[in-house]
């Protein structure tokens, strides 16, 4: 019987084989690099504001605190932005005619608010509550990042589930003293630089000097704080009610 | 490819590869992809048009859509959109936004008050709760008062002044009100009439005296269809006087109810269901029960929780009435009508009791009964030595609404005659509601000026020339007594909507005077008040919900006699029965679409009235459940599909009102049958010469529970007094409470040792009232499904309450069980999902994560209660602004696809747990309420950390009437039942 194939079938086969498992491969990796890329979950990509609002000048230069305008941070889910009030009660006294501030002063005048583009957005099914992140000692720069170094605020972190999960598996690693929670020192925590603000959590503690690394201070820290384990705190219901 | 699929011939002889029926050909996945079906269907992610999901669809086929659709849909929806966020301009006080506000005020039914706080959202009311301090509260609400929320959000409420069906503005109005104002004062307002809902609000009604003073010889007439009238005129008849009887149930051991709802009818029905729970508590040791008798004709609420109940035509109470004052020695009162053996036997059994508990007993007529029977009870309320002490008497908040009938009827004659030419409306729908023999619609063109007030542009503003939005309860300042004349100064929860006016404003406009109705509201408590410090009186009272020491004073009258001398029977073999309906009441909610699909207490049914009648009755007629009748009574007739009831008397056929709507909006209109139509003025509530005659045909009731048979399984659990006293435990079985060991499954979670939620529901007191259902509703974001879904079993309520018959079909026993998620401990529908949606918590909540739910509906095969709802359509409506300002932000809205169940209010729970944790304290018990517990007017339903051994949730589970509803499956449910126990008198 005649040959169906030419005698280059066999590579070429092979080397179809191949090819076509590299592109299956290299496009899930594309996928998946695309799908991680800052153009997709905004990482370290500052959106355009209606108002150039600089945190590096308010907050680092003037020293100006969280909740000065974040106001209901300690009480409430929400944290809260300021309202066109909040700006003007400097506003009103300094920089008064900037062309930089005119759609804050239009909105103080004509009572409609000032629309700015919202930089930390959870999508809707998850629920987070600041309050309680704050009441245990979750500093504001662990997940908001360097927002004193910001010029134009930007996304420092995923706010991706696993992002999350990484906390709430191993919250000794993320959770530091209560007076050092609103400073705007921002510790990398992924380069686990634990020695900052070691002090503070160290006079926090009842038993603080006796505890000698700073693995032993974070994680007296988080049971001195009533932090639920692990278990608990990965449980579905605590964001998607 | 092939032009058609041929099965390659190996294959031939398998039944499944057979080609169906319709052949769809399909030339390759592009063409498929590239039809005009396919793009229409990715242009409509959720296709409005349902009915093509209907229309049999191949699996095969059905799988290429999707697997075109996915290749499509894989590069949308990724990259997270940029939304804007906008912050208020200048913070208000007290306001945090993400936490929620309360504030306490008042809702009025019927003119008198019930006691509210509502919880807002940033400025937004978002829930209603009972106001513990109100006395006719006590901290519940009833299915109104719940639902009066998506009243306010209605999206068919009027939004302008309509003047002659053209938008106009109040301006205007005021501009043609003024010159027929100043025609009127020339006359004294001679031809002038005011027509409005009963009210008990002082400054409404100090507006009515300037009204009558500035025009003397004009009318204010309170009118409501399903008034307390026949209260009134009864207590008129026996104290000559307009006094309310205040029941004080707690006090009471023996109560008979002459065909009186009054645990779920009536101003103070929440605190009396309160107090008649607690009179028959068997928690905590105790062995004695209160005793209720009911006498009715259909079954009602009441009637249902009785431990004796006899159904008996509404046209005959009277007689029994009569016979029981006989039996009880009251002097002057002539005999009634013949009874049956029974009855007498009743009467007999229950005088004999009731003499047994002089001074601990009580005797109610209900407000369908003509005044007769209600002096007869006052009568023998006072033979018994009850007064003053089981009732008291005070003058009513309502007094001078007790003629409104008769008012109405000489209005319309005034009008045929011609002799009114400015009418107002304030609120009301007497075109729809009146009776049929008084005529106002025929003679509403016989008044010149004819202006509405009213929350929706209804039938009676569709013949007015003037239409005024009304601002609705929540959006109002007012003031309005409870029943007992305690005051409650209400406040508003939000602006107006549409810039609605409240009663006070739209009469203020009457008399020129127009101010804010916060202004004339606290200009008049200013007056009226008379204290020293005014301003701290007004936060207090506001803040409290009432105003202290406005309880009207009580009196001590004696009765009169002579009032029941002559009877007279009402003729005919057939009786009708009009009722207010059960959660329409007299009509005005039938827009509201969660009373509509809100089952009725006793016969489930939804979306539509019905005639109810006996069994017997309905065999001699031939007719099952859902056949037309006609109903011919005094010459009109009507044609409605029947309702089979047990425990409905015989003889006679009742219907309730409220439907066949004809401008109620798009949920309300061309629902049910409009019983108004045969309603005459001189038999309001019953009476005789109904002929009823098979008509053939039927129409499509639709009922959530269409058996009510427990099939042999012990789901709910009863017996009578003396059964539970020689045995606690009688309804223990050790089936119930598995070993833990005994489960095939390795997979139990690991339960936490502190913590751990848990709910009693205590069969003896629930009444069946629904409450839960909707304050479920309401809390949770749940939808409704419309009348064609419930009757595929798709209503979404998260908590239904089931009835289950026992005994014969005449009378039979009847059981009501609220049923929510069990959360078992080895919950069957965990294991079964494939996406791991439903979990276990450490705390033993079954914690449902909507975002992973793909809908397979396994977990709800699986559930033995048959608790979860799945979204099988878009039930949530997305695009209605008002429903966006409705929601609790708390809790997710479920799209298409996504199954649902109660969480035990998991938004609840972590609200008060959040709180603890941020100043590190213990959660307190009774801390933590479910939406179900804080609206049960018996407080029946308890929650709580049932490992807490001193929470009142843990002692209940200790009871030993406590048991698990087909708990022999294994599943350890964590809502148990505590058993109903019946005071049964044996000499019945």
């Amino acid at each position: 019987m005649a040959q169906i194939f030419s005698r280059n079938s066999n590579p070429l086969s092979r080397l179809l084989i191949a090819l076509v498992i590299f592109t299956v491969l290299g496009g899930l990796g594309l996928i998946t690099a695309v799908y991680r890329s800052p153009y997709m979950n905004r990482v370290g990509v500052p959106p355009e504001q209606p108002v150039p609002f600089s945190h590096k000048h308010h907050v680092q230069q003037l020293g100006i605190d969280c909740r000065f305008c974040h106001t209901s941070v300690e009480n409430s889910s929400f944290a809260g932005i300021p309202s066109a009030k909040t700006c003007m009660t400097c506003h009103s006294q300094m920089w008064t005619n900037a062309q930089v501030l005119e759609p804050v002063r239009e909105a103080f005048r004509t009572n409609q608010p000032v629309p700015w583009v919202r930089v930390h957005h959870l999508p809707e099914f998850v629920y987070f509550n600041h309050s309680v992140h704050i009441a245990k000692g979750v500093a504001c720069t662990t997940c908001h990042g360097p927002v004193d170094h910001m010029e134009m605020l930007y996304q420092h972190s995923t706010l991706w589930m696993s992002w999350c999960l990484q906390c709430h598996r191993h919250p000794e690693k993320f959770v530091g003293a209560k007076a050092a929670v609103f400073q705007s020192n921002w510790i990398d925590s992924r380069t686990q630089d634990l020695n900052m603000n070691i002090d503070l959590a160290k006079a926090e503690l009842p038993d603080g000097n006796s505890l000698q690394t700073p693995e032993d201070i974070r994680k007296a820290l988080v049971k001195h704080r009533k932090i639920p384990n692990a278990m608990s705190m990965t449980e579905c219901y605590v964001c998607h009610r | 490819m092939n032009d058609t699929f041929e099965p390659s011939t190996n294959f031939k002889e398998l039944p499944i590869l057979k080609k169906p029926e319709e052949k769809v050909y399909w030339r390759s996945m592009d063409e498929l992809a590239d039809s005009a079906e396919f793009r229409t269907y990715l242009e409509t992610e959720f296709p409005s048009k349902h009915d093509t999901w209907l229309d049999p669809v191949s699996r095969r086929d059905f799988l290429k859509v999707m697997g075109a659709s996915l290749g499509l849909m894989m590069f949308t929806a990724c990259r997270r959109p940029l939304e804007k966020i906008f912050p208020v301009n200048e913070a208000p006080e007290n306001q945090i936004p993400g936490k929620p506000v309360f504030y306490a005020t008042a809702l009025a039914f019927g003119g008198l008050a019930q006691g509210v706080i509502v919880e807002t959202h940033e400025g937004r009311p978002t829930k209603i709760e009972g106001n513990p301090a109100h006395p006719d509260s006590l901290g519940a609400t009833d299915v109104f008062t719940q639902a009066a929320i998506l009243d306010m959000y209605d999206p068919d409420r009027s939004q302008s002044v309509v003047h002659r069906g053209v938008v106009s503005s109040l301006d205007s109005f005021v501009r043609a009100l003024t010159p027929e104002l100043a025609v009127q004062k020339q006359t004294q307002g001679a031809s002038f009439r005011i027509v409005s809902e009963v009210t008990s609000s002082p400054s409404l009604l100090a507006q009515r005296a300037a009204f009558l003073k500035a025009y003397p010889k004009a009318q204010w007439i309170q009118y409501e269809p399903l008034g307390r009238y026949n209260a009134l005129q009864g207590a008129k008849l026996a104290f000559g006087d307009f006094l309310e009887a205040r029941l004080n149930v707690e006090k009471a051991d023996v109560i008979v109810s002459l065909d009186s709802n009054f645990l779920d009818e009536g101003p103070a029905k929440l605190r009396y269901a309160r107090e008649f729970a607690a009179g028959r508590q068997l928690t905590d040791g105790r062995t004695t029960m209160n005793r209720l008798y009911v006498v009715e004709p259909c079954p009602s609420i009441t009637g249902s929780t009785a431990d004796h109940r006899l159904a008996l035509r509404a046209s005959d109470i009277e007689s029994f009435a009569r016979e029981l004052a006989r039996a009880l020695n009251v002097s002057d009162v002539a005999a009634g009508g013949a009874l049956s053996p029974e009855a007498r036997k009743w009467v007999n059994v229950v005088a004999a009791d009731l003499s047994r508990s002089r001074g601990s007993s009580l005797i109610v007529a209900g407000d369908e009964q003509p005044p007769v029977v209600h002096a007869l009870a006052h009568a023998m309320n006072q033979a018994l030595g009850n007064a003053g002490r089981t009732v008291s008497y005070a003058s009513s908040p309502v007094a001078e609404s007790a003629t409104g009938w008769q008012d109405m009827q000489q209005l319309v004659k005034d009008m045929e005659e011609k002799r009114v030419d400015l009418l107002l409306f304030v609120g009301g729908n007497p075109i729809y509601d009146l009776p049929v023999d008084v005529e106002l619609a025929r003679y509403m063109n016989r008044v010149q000026f004819v202006a509405r007030l009213g929350l929706h542009e209804n039938e009676t503003s569709n013949l007015s020339h003037w239409h005024v939005p009304q601002a609705h309860a929540l959006e109002s300042w007012n003031d309005v007594r409870a029943l007992d004349g305690t005051i409650t100064i209400a406040q508003p929860m939000i602006e107006p909507l549409y810039g609605g006016k409240t009663p006070q404003e739209f009469i203020a406009l009457v008399l020129e005077n127009a101010h804010s109705a916060h202004d004339l509201l606290k200009d008049y408590w200013k007056k009226e008040s008379r204290v020293a410090l005014f301003d701290s009186f007004w936060q207090q009272s506001l803040h409290d919900g009432i105003v202290s020491h406005t309880a009207l004073a009580t009196h001590q009258p004696n009765v009169r006699s002579g009032f029941a001398k002559e009877f007279s029977a009402i003729k005919g073999d057939v009786e009708i029965v009009f009722r207010p309906d059960p959660t329409i009441w007299d009509g005005r909610f039938a827009n509201n679409a969660w009373l509509q699909e809100l089952p009725k207490p006793i016969s489930k049914l939804t979306w539509d009235n019905a005639a109810y009648l006996s069994p017997a009755m309905a065999k001699r007629l031939n007719v099952e459940n859902g056949d037309l009748v006609s109903l011919n009574y005094k010459g009109r007739t009507l044609d409605v599909p029947v309702w089979i009831t047990p425990g409905h008397a015989d003889q006679s056929l009742s219907i309730t009102l409220g439907y066949g709507r004809t401008k109620a909006g798009r949920v309300g209109d061309q629902h049910g049958f409009n019983a108004y139509m045969l309603r005459t003025s001189d038999a309001p509530y019953f009476d005789g010469g109904l002929t009823v005659t098979k008509k053939g045909g039927s129409y499509k009731l639709v009922a959530t529970q269409t058996h009510h048979s427990m099939e042999g399984r012990e789901i709910v659990r009863a017996a009578t007094l003396a059964e539970y006293k020689s045995d606690p435990k009688f309804s223990y079985r050790k089936t119930d409470w598995p070993e833990e060991s005994e489960t095939l499954y390795d997979t139990a979670p690991k339960l936490d040792e502190e913590t751990g939620w848990g709910l009693t529901i205590d069969m003896n007191g629930c009444t069946g009232c629904n409450a839960c259902i909707i304050a479920c509703q309401s809390e949770n974001n749940i939808s409704t499904v419309g009348k064609d879904q419930v009757s595929r079993g798709r209503e979404m309520h998260w908590i239904r309450v089931d009835n289950y018959f026992e005994g014969s079909t005449d009378n039979p026993e009847m059981l009501h069980q609220p049923v929510t998620c069990m959360h078992c401990e080895n919950a069957p529908c965990e294991p079964v999902c494939p996406v791991g949606a439903t979990s276990h918590t450490a705390e033993g909540l079954n914690q449902m994560v909507y975002n992973r739910c793909v809908g397979t509906r396994y977990c709800s095969n699986n559930c033995p209660y048959k608790v979860r709802r799945y979204n099988f359509f878009q039930y949530a409506d997305d695009s209605t602004e008002q429903f966006k300002f409705m929601r609790n932000p708390d809790v997710t809205v479920r799209s298409r696809g996504v199954m649902e169940k109660c969480t035990y209010c998991v938004q609840r729970i972590q609200e008060v747990k959040i709180e603890a944790m941020k100043t590190d304290r213990e959660i307190k018990d009774g801390e933590i309420m479910t939406a179900c517990q804080s609206a049960c007017p018996t407080r029946v339903i308890t929650f709580g950390n049932i490992r807490d051994k001193k929470s009142r949730v843990a002692q209940l589970k200790n009871e030993p009437r406590n048991y698990a509803m087909l708990g022999d499956l294994g599943v350890r449910p964590r809502t148990t039942y505590l058993a109903k126990v019946r005071n049964v008198n044996p000499e019945i």
